[in-house]
């Protein structure tokens, strides 16, 4: 096994009494399809903003490829090569689809600085193969602000994957995408390169056993458990975290005869 | 340094005086903003519409006048607060800048009004009756109306700080402060509250203007001058912090007058690196706490 | 790094792939090229038709437009609207007259010290502002504005106090010196069309990308590993040295140069020329720029000198009538025609 591309030490954070994140370690090896999972306000958004440094750790330390980073400003993180989707879409709302996959991708190339119109073409051409693999090949010219919420969701991971990322953190990246798009999703993700590490927080966990090869299960602030795909199902524990707390459903959808298939 | 001190005496005491005024404008300026995010930039104008009051009653130098003069100051500001509070509710669901770009639109009206109506000369206003002389302070020939405004301006810092910490309006004040959509969580009516806050605010622009009248006098421009220096005292102290507004205008209050008195030339440099330093070590200000909203 | 093909595009989004609008792109982008250069042909051969009242006025314009399409950039492009702006409009203007007055008129000279000034005045104050952002940055702009007003003011060694800095000189071409109104507006012309250029190709530079992106979503650009203060503290200095340019080409003009220049109600001027004129389109607030001026100026002596009193109410109707401006009302007749587009 390689050494972790990503690791947690003991990384916790506090709001005033509540823990929202509490003492959670965990060691990401590069090239892992790592699911984060659990019931809602388990933790999982707030661990991925301590992750790429849009909020400051209360404790604990933050590894990427082996060099301490959680001192880092988020935006020094990125450069280090951690991309992420938000939960909520965040997208340059005013801007054209390709605008939106330029502006991540151009930071690739040495034209970001120019302060003349250049053509762009590396950058161009990247951002055309995304919006392509993404399914949007169509809607390069149309302002975000008239796209549909799929395709929204669409866009984000185009630009996620545009910086080109190390480390690709997916928060619910299928919520609101239609069965056919959260298929492609799942393939577009399946053919991500070895060099490409991904951590997906997601509620549907046909997304999530598709993919991961490792799960990590939060709750309340805490790991409850992480192991393969096979262990966390069969765990007892588990269970009872998603069961106490009115959740059930979540879990009774493992056992549907679909998500079976796709195990 | 006794000796320095003796020296500067008088521009200290002005600084004081000074400071007592910025407090009055800039405690309404900062309150208004922290609970109704109304960045008032016709404050100054207000400001100067009450000096002018001043100077078309205070005339002979008589305490009637001197009084009517704050009364009727007192009422405009309340009605033009009250106005400004209407004029911006279709704006409430809009950037900020948008407020902020009526009042400037509304100073210059102001602005322009009173220049209209009172001409572009300097004018004086004489202090009322008994307040028209100078007394000794450690040797030092100081004047009477300056004293009083030091006076007048604690003891309003003083009420309002009372207002705000101790009763329960003021507690209303400092929690939608530190919560924004606490007004209406409360059930109160937030268009009455922003009624009220902005008249009141305002009246303690044109009250201000009519104190500081006998020692500025009238003049165009004033109104920027004194904007300016009421916001670097709000952003020196904190938006919405009465706290901040007293610490803030004693602070700037001091800057001014010793600057003016030392290095009359670099007075602007030495104002401009106050604000630096304090928001350089508490880009918040002094006593700014809630993170701001942007746009 | 290299991406597989996914799968086939869904029919929705080759249905919406609807043939490119090729002519009329052809016929937007002519149009984008012949339209500067006829206004330039026009603007060119006022002085041959115009008296020179009239150009004197239109030069002020053009200077005012430059003025105001560097703060766009500030405001609509970066979407940090700043109160202060005519500080360094005044700092190159004052630049400008210095150097004219002590060293040189010839030409260019002032002007570039003038941009160089503005930049580097701006550079001196802006990190502040820059710094703080939100509410804070309308405030410490308007704070520093007046601040290099009241330095104007006290500095009455070097730029004559409240009587403003008179004598320049008559700009120089080669040594001659410009005395007829036409050859100064020539001139005036020359430089703010090179300006406004240099301000479009920043605006639509993938620097500019940047900037809108800050505007739109800075926590997002700070995720895609930008660095929002150095974008917006560059953005800031470049304004700055577009204004300054602006004031040196003020002080080349007018031959004279008081503190208001760089004070409040210059800056609040040409906020209006923006708003008016549409924040974000380069172009919009040019036109906002020529209202501001010909109220002031021509409208300006009927009313006694109370011009701004005029500008005020505009101020506060264009509020709340076009808070877009009038590149807002070309969009709304634009997107008329067409209603079976999406929404």
């Amino acid at each position: 096994m390689s050494a972790p591309l990503l690791s947690l030490s003991g990384i916790s954070r506090h709001f005033g009494a509540l823990k929202a994140v509490d003492d959670v370690s965990i060691d990401v090896p590069t090239g892992a399809r790592h699911a984060l999972i659990g019931p809602n306000g388990a933790g999982k958004s707030t661990l991925f903003r301590l992750v790429t440094g849009s909020m400051p750790v209360s404790s604990g330390t933050v590894t990427l490829g082996g060099s301490d980073i959680t001192r880092l400003p988020e935006f020094r993180r990125a450069r280090r090569g951690i991309s992420q989707t938000l939960q909520h879409s965040s997208l340059f709302l005013s801007q054209t689809v390709q605008q939106n996959v330029l502006l991540a991708a151009q930071r690739q190339y040495g034209t970001r600085h120019a302060i003349v119109p250049r053509e762009q073409a590396a950058a161009r051409e990247r951002a055309r193969a995304l919006l392509a693999d993404v399914g949007l090949e169509g809607r390069a010219g149309t302002p975000v602000s008239a796209l549909s919420h799929g395709e929204r969701r669409q866009l984000e991971v185009a630009v996620a994957l545009a910086c080109q990322p190390r480390l690709l953190l997916l928060d619910e990246p299928a919520a609101g995408m239609s069965p056919a798009e959260s298929a492609r999703l799942v393939e577009l993700l399946k053919s991500l390169p070895e060099s490409v590490t991904v951590v997906i927080v997601e509620h549907d966990l046909e997304v999530v056993f598709a993919l991961a090869t490792s799960v990590t299960v939060l709750h309340l602030g805490r790991v409850l458990l992480t192991g393969s795909p096979d262990e966390v199902r069969a765990s007892a524990a588990v269970q009872e975290a998603y069961l106490g707390t009115g959740r059930g459903s979540l879990f009774l959808d493992m056992a549907e005869p679909a998500h079976l298939e796709v195990s | 340094m006794t000796g320095w001190f003796d020296e500067n005496l008088v521009s200290i005491l002005n600084g004081f005086a000074i400071g007592s005024l910025l407090f009055i404008l800039a405690v309404g300026l900062s309150i208004v903003f922290g609970m109704m995010d109304v960045l008032n930039l016709a404050h100054g104008a207000f400001f100067l519409t009450g000096s002018y009051l001043a100077v078309s009653f205070v005339a002979g130098g008589s305490w009637g006048g001197y009084v009517t003069a704050l009364g009727i100051a007192a009422l405009v500001g309340l009605l033009a607060g009250g106005a400004l509070s209407g004029m911006t509710e279709p704006l409430a669901r809009r950037p900020i800048l948008d407020q902020a770009l009526l009042t400037l639109g509304i100073s210059l009206i102001v602005a322009e009004v009173l220049s209209i109506a009172y001409g572009n000369d300097v004018l004086s206003v004489p202090p009322p009756p008994g307040l028209t002389g100078s007394v000794s302070v450690a040797g030092n020939a100081y004047p009477v109306y300056r004293l009083m405004l030091i006076v007048v301006g604690l003891l309003l810092a003083l009420v309002v700080w009372l207002v705000v910490e101790k009763t329960s309006v003021g507690a209303l004040v400092r929690a939608s402060v530190a919560d924004r959509d606490m007004v209406s969580a409360l059930g109160i009516d937030n268009r009455k509250v922003k009624f009220a806050v902005l008249g009141i605010g305002s009246m303690l622009a044109t009250v201000a203007g009519v104190l500081a009248a006998p020692v500025y006098g009238a003049r165009p421009g004033l109104d920027k001058t004194i904007l300016i220096l009421a916001l670097v005292v709000v952003v020196i102290g904190g938006l919405g912090s009465v706290r901040g507004a007293l610490i803030g205008a004693l602070l700037i209050g001091q800057v001014e007058s010793l600057g003016r008195a030392l290095v009359p030339e670099i007075a602007s440099f030495i104002l401009f690196g106050t604000l630096a330093l304090v928001l350089v070590v508490r880009p918040r200000g002094l006593f700014g706490s809630r993170k701001l909203a942007h746009g | 790094m290299s991406l597989p093909v996914g799968t086939p595009a869904t029919p929705a989004a080759i249905a919406s792939t609807t043939p490119p609008r090729t002519a009329e792109r052809r016929t937007g982008r002519l149009l984008r090229v012949a339209l500067p250069l006829v206004v330039l042909v026009v603007l060119a051969a006022v002085p041959l038709f115009v008296a020179p009242f009239g150009t004197s006025t239109l030069s002020r314009i053009l200077i005012f437009a430059l003025f105001a399409v560097s703060l766009d950039l500030l405001v609509g492009v970066t979407g940090l609207p700043s109160l202060g702006h005519a500080a360094y409009f005044g700092v190159g203007a004052y630049a400008a007259g210095l150097v004219a007055i002590h060293w040189t008129a010839e030409g260019v000279v002032p002007v570039l010290v003038a941009a160089a000034a503005g930049a580097v005045a701006a550079g001196a104050t802006g990190w502040l502002a820059v710094r703080s952002g939100g509410v804070y940055f309308l405030m410490l702009t308007l704070a520093i504005g007046e601040l290099v007003h009241q330095l104007a003011q006290s500095l009455a060694s070097v730029t004559g106090g409240s009587n403003g800095l008179y004598g320049i000189p008559t700009v120089r071409i080669g040594g001659t010196p410009l005395t007829l109104p036409g050859y100064v507006y020539w001139f005036v012309l020359a430089v703010t069309g090179l300006g406004y250029l240099g301000l479009h190709l920043v605006a639509s530079s993938p620097f500019g990308g940047v900037l809108r992106g800050i505007r739109d979503n800075e926590p997002r650009m700070r995720s895609l590993g930008y660095s929002p203060f150095r974008y917006k503290f560059a953005a800031f200095v470049i304004a700055g040295g577009f204004a300054g340019l602006a004031g040196g080409l003020f002080a080349a003009q007018v031959r004279l140069v008081t503190p208001s220049e760089a004070g409040f109600t210059t800056s609040a001027l040409v906020l209006l020329a923006v708003i008016l004129g549409g924040a974000g389109s380069l172009w919009g607030p040019i036109l906002g720029a020529a209202v501001v001026v010909l109220v002031r100026d021509a409208l300006g002596p009927d009313l006694d000198g109370h011009g701004p009193l005029l500008l005020g109410i505009v101020f506060v109707l264009a509020v709340y009538v076009l808070p877009r401006g009038f590149a807002g009302l070309r969009d709304l007749l634009r997107r008329r025609p067409s209603p079976g587009e999406t929404p």
